[in-house]
């Protein structure tokens, strides 16, 4: 007969401890878990990318259901115990469950505390603690008004970061005159503040708040000076309680928390406490690494391993704000027995301070550069003597001993037991060893055997160091393809840093995130070019010299040499005026060839590049615009004739595309975007192998998508079916947007599905009206700047050099 | 050297190029980033494409047809591609550039 094993809570610590647990002793207990949240486990430290948008939901999911099924667990979702019957070990849910057990684990971590103001329980006041807060955080960001975080502490400023990511007005509000002072110093604590203040997110120091104002909701945050900020979120993070009122209840001893022994029992010999709510030897926790090392050592505990002990040990802070690196671990308050060095480098935005007493490292505080935290945990852990290496400690690891600057050298030095992993608490030999027993050969596989870099993700960079290390060449990093030789960041991460560190030059990507040439070459110039063209609309000035030839001359580079020319006919209608002043074009400037293209427009091949200004200012008297068919952007929306003229026709398709063409020519995508609207499914326009097609039916327009006729043949995928002109307008240049803000250069829009997934895009553009609104509105915003016709631009004298010879020069020039 | 002043450094866009026809055919005169000056050919070695029309990236073009890649200083296309293009004398003095055809002259002739 099993031992029963009951678990109250969910989190990370109990699921950890059912790891441990199951890898000792699969089948000694029979578990039952309840849990009040109404999900599975989920990796909360990744709550934040979740909130700015960088990981959904099921990404940070740690177990899914499956593993419950699969190790025989019962696991009650939304359950909360409301008693616990030590006599009849027992415990109760709310909705009436009993379930007796041998053995109970109290894992229900912690809750937020809310300031006791008034106004502290009106709608639009939130806590920053589970996934519940973060949806109700994503649905008051798309209002896209005013955010204020309360608590400038790690919690808050993540907060704040992903808000502010979701375009919402942020103002932190802290208590104390500096950020994150229980991890920062001042000095750190300042430039952090900012930094964030660079980023757009308002900052208030030294403010107690008074009172949270508004009728029917919040609408401000008033401080005790009587300043009122307007919000209309307002987000409590100013600090946890450990949740031990059930424990309390059933009479076990609490302070602040479940008291615990070392061995994680409470004072009943059969419960056991871990996570946020335990207390042990005077201090609670939040960071994971000690909850983590509470699991190990409750599991062993429950499986008559009587040695494990849990013993306290400092651990590193680090801020999960893509592009804010910081570190801080230890002790660095001011005293006399206390020295310090420090390297300061405002400019470059570097700071590191080490805290020494007797010659040894007790606190460490790195900003802006953290590569040599793991190497000052070591020696501090070590309490290594570092008065040989004094001089030149700060510079970090690379120039001790004279050892040369290759980041390689400085991981192959690290002892064995040197901890790479903070969250986990792995250290280098335990990663070396498994990857070599198991021959482990991807970071996934690291990952789920020795859990190194599998929480919080900052050390990813140093667990592939070790795997380079360790499999030589047979490893390939991230196998994330690098945009190009001047990089060795994929086009993904270039994307997301452009965002984060609020790039907004060439020049400045460059030189932020370290390009290994001196301006880039022909491969990453037009692709930056194009994200700061996507992501600043309004603010990033075209980089004219990162653009290709076709773009730069709006015409299309031929073998020879010569250019060929499409005017825009919109949805592929013309008229006589049109046709004529074609046919006098060609005339003038005797245009070998004139060709229908496949997109229903008229080109005009083998024009000589001096020519291209004139042929063109006579297509603008005619009232043409540049058919940008030399683009990355959108080129044609193809049509049929529809109800105008067909007897099958259901709608009037000619004129919806005319319309989709007015609306979105100009606009610059990753790669080529080329469209149909045919007006039935007999599909004369061939919608369905296009970029974006619509297939009008007699209930409304059937949106189609991803579809391709190059170099691959693909047919599209159905979007969805919408009722009206209107919706398939809003639904289109939503999923153009949602391509154009996501998609890598060059890379058509089926080649980005295939990545997304057709049912992410359909979750976005089609079911999540409120995000569609969004894309939607930011790219008519972005329009407002990309609608302007290039051709009258050039005419009018725009880079006329570029159609100009510079010089005629010898004899043979004279003698002509 | 017959130097032969063909126009100013600002009529060259920074990471641009300009051509100059001479009896020999089109001559590519581009000016780098740094501001440095130099004149080829405005012929790939490999298809005839128009160098002048490429992307300037440091000291080397990328040829607009078949993105092969040219030095600028030595004519040689980089990386795995095998070719040459004839690179000619350039000067600076002021804001003023030369570029000598003794060479081309010959060639023509």
């Amino acid at each position: 007969m099993r031992e029963k094993l009951v678990i109250i809570g969910n989190g990370m610590a109990p699921g950890r401890m059912l790891e441990h647990l199951l890898e000792r002793s699969p089948e000694r207990y029979e578990v039952t878990i309840f849990n009040a949240e109404p999900r599975v486990n989920y990796d909360r430290i990744m709550l934040s990318p979740v909130l700015s948008g960088e990981k959904d939901y099921e990404q940070i999911i740690i177990h899914g259901d499956g593993w419950y099924i699969k190790h025989g667990i019962t696991l009650y979702k939304g359950h909360k115990i409301t008693k616990i019957d030590r006599t009849a070990k027992t415990v109760t849910s709310e909705h009436g469950v009993t379930e007796s057990f041998d053995k109970l684990v109290i894992a229900t971590g912690s809750v937020p505390f809310i300031l006791p103001v008034p106004g502290n329980n009106l709608p639009g006041v939130l806590s920053y603690r589970d996934l519940d807060d973060v949806n109700a955080m994503l649905v008051a960001a798309q209002s896209r008004a005013k955010a204020v975080v309360i608590g400038g502490g790690l919690l808050g400023l993540e907060a704040a970061a992903g808000l502010k990511a979701r375009d919402m007005d942020v103002t932190v509000v802290h208590l104390m005159p500096t950020l994150m002072e229980r991890q920062l110093d001042p000095a750190a604590g300042y430039m952090l503040q900012r930094e964030l203040e660079a980023r757009g997110i308002k900052v208030v120091t030294k403010a107690t708040t008074q009172a949270i104002i508004g009728q029917h909701r919040t609408e401000g945050v008033m401080l005790a000076d009587g300043r009122v900020i307007p919000a209309t979120l307002v987000i409590m993070a100013a600090g946890i309680r450990p949740n031990a009122s059930i424990a309390k209840d059933a009479a076990l001893e609490t302070k602040r928390g479940i008291l615990v022994d070392e061995g994680m029992r409470t004072s009943d010999p059969d419960i056991f406490a871990v996570g946020e709510c335990a207390e042990i030897g005077g201090e609670v926790y939040g960071l994971v690494a000690p909850l983590y090392e509470m699991a190990r050592v409750a599991a062993a505990r429950l499986t008559g391993d009587d040695s494990a002990t849990f013993v306290h040990n400092d651990t590193p802070t680090k801020l999960k704000v893509t592009g804010i690196d910081l570190f801080s671990l230890g002790d660095f308050a001011d005293g006399d027995d206390r020295q310090e060095i420090v390297l300061r480098d405002a400019t470059a935005g570097v700071y590191k301070r080490l805290v020494l007493k007797e010659n040894r490292i007790i606190g460490t505080v790195l900003y802006g550069e953290t590569t040599d935290g793991a190497w000052f945990n070591d020696l501090k852990k070590k309490q290594v003597d570092i008065s040989d290496m004094r001089d030149t400690l700060i510079f970090g690891q690379a120039y001790q001993g004279g050892s040369p600057l290759d980041p390689m050298a400085a991981v192959a030095a690290l002892p064995d037991d040197a901890e790479i992993c903070g969250c986990n608490g792995v250290c280098k030999g335990k990663i070396v060893g498994t990857i070599k027993e198991k021959g482990l050969a991807s970071l996934d596989d690291v990952r789920a055997h020795t859990k190194a870099s599998a929480s919080c993700g900052s050390c990813t960079g140093l667990v592939e160091q070790l795997m380079t290390l360790t499999l030589g060449d047979n490893y390939n990093p991230a196998a994330v393809q690098p945009m190009c030789a001047c990089t060795s960041l994929g086009h993904d991460d270039v994307r997301r840093l452009i965002k984060a560190k609020g790039l907004k030059t060439i020049h400045a990507v460059m030189q932020e995130l370290e390009w290994k040439t001196s301006c880039g070459c022909a491969k990453c110039r037009p692709a930056l070019n194009y994200y700061l063209v996507c992501d600043w609309p309004g603010e990033y000035a075209d980089d004219y010299q990162s653009r290709f030839i076709n773009e730069r001359a709006h015409a299309n580079i031929q073998k020879d040499g010569t250019y060929s020319v499409v005017p825009r006919m919109w949805g592929g209608v013309t008229n006589s005026k049109e046709l004529r002043a074609i046919a006098d074009v060609v005339d003038k400037f005797a245009i070998p060839t004139v060709k229908v293209t496949g997109g229903q427009r008229i080109d005009m091949l083998g024009i000589k590049k001096e020519d291209l200004p004139a042929v063109w200012a006579d297509l603008g008297k005619a009232g043409f615009v540049s058919g940008h068919a030399y683009a990355k952007g959108l080129r044609t929306v193809k049509t049929c004739v529809g109800t105008d003229w067909c007897r099958f026709g259901t709608q009037d398709s000619t004129g919806l595309g005319v319309r989709i063409e007015k609306f979105m020519w100009g606009s610059w995508t990753p790669a080529k975007v080329k469209m149909a609207v045919s007006g039935c499914p007999r599909n004369c326009a061939e919608a369905t192998c296009k970029d974006v097609g619509v297939v009008c039916v007699d209930s409304g327009y059937e949106i189609h998508f991803a579809g391709a006729a190059g170099l691959d043949i693909k047919g599209t995928e159905v979007l969805g079916l919408v009722k009206t002109e209107d919706e398939a307008l809003e639904v289109i240049v939503a999923l153009v947007q949602m391509y154009r803000e996501q998609g890598r250069y060059l890379e058509r829009i089926y080649k980005w599905t295939k990545r997304v997934g057709v049912a992410e895009v359909r979750r976005q553009v089609l079911d999540d009206v409120e995000r569609r609104r969004a894309f939607y509105e930011r790219f008519v915003y972005s329009q407002k700047f990309a609608q302007v016709d290039p051709w009258s631009e050039r005419v009018s004298g725009l880079h006329k050099h570029e159609f100009r010879p510079l010089a005629a020069v010898g004899v043979a020039q004279a003698a002509e | 050297m017959n130097w032969i002043a063909i126009g100013t450094l600002s009529d060259i866009p920074q990471r641009g190029a300009r051509c100059v026809d001479t009896p020999s055919g089109k001559v590519a005169v581009f000016r780098t980033a740094e501001d440095r000056v130099f004149a080829i050919d405005d012929h790939c070695p490999h298809k005839g494409g128009p160098l002048s029309q490429g992307i300037v990236h440091g000291a080397a073009v990328t040829c607009p047809l078949h993105n092969w890649v040219i030095s600028l200083e030595t004519g040689k296309a980089l990386g795995a591609d095998e070719g040459c293009v004839r690179t000619i004398p350039v000067k600076v003095e002021g804001d003023l550039l030369f570029i000598a055809l003794e060479a081309h002259a010959h060639k023509a002739a």
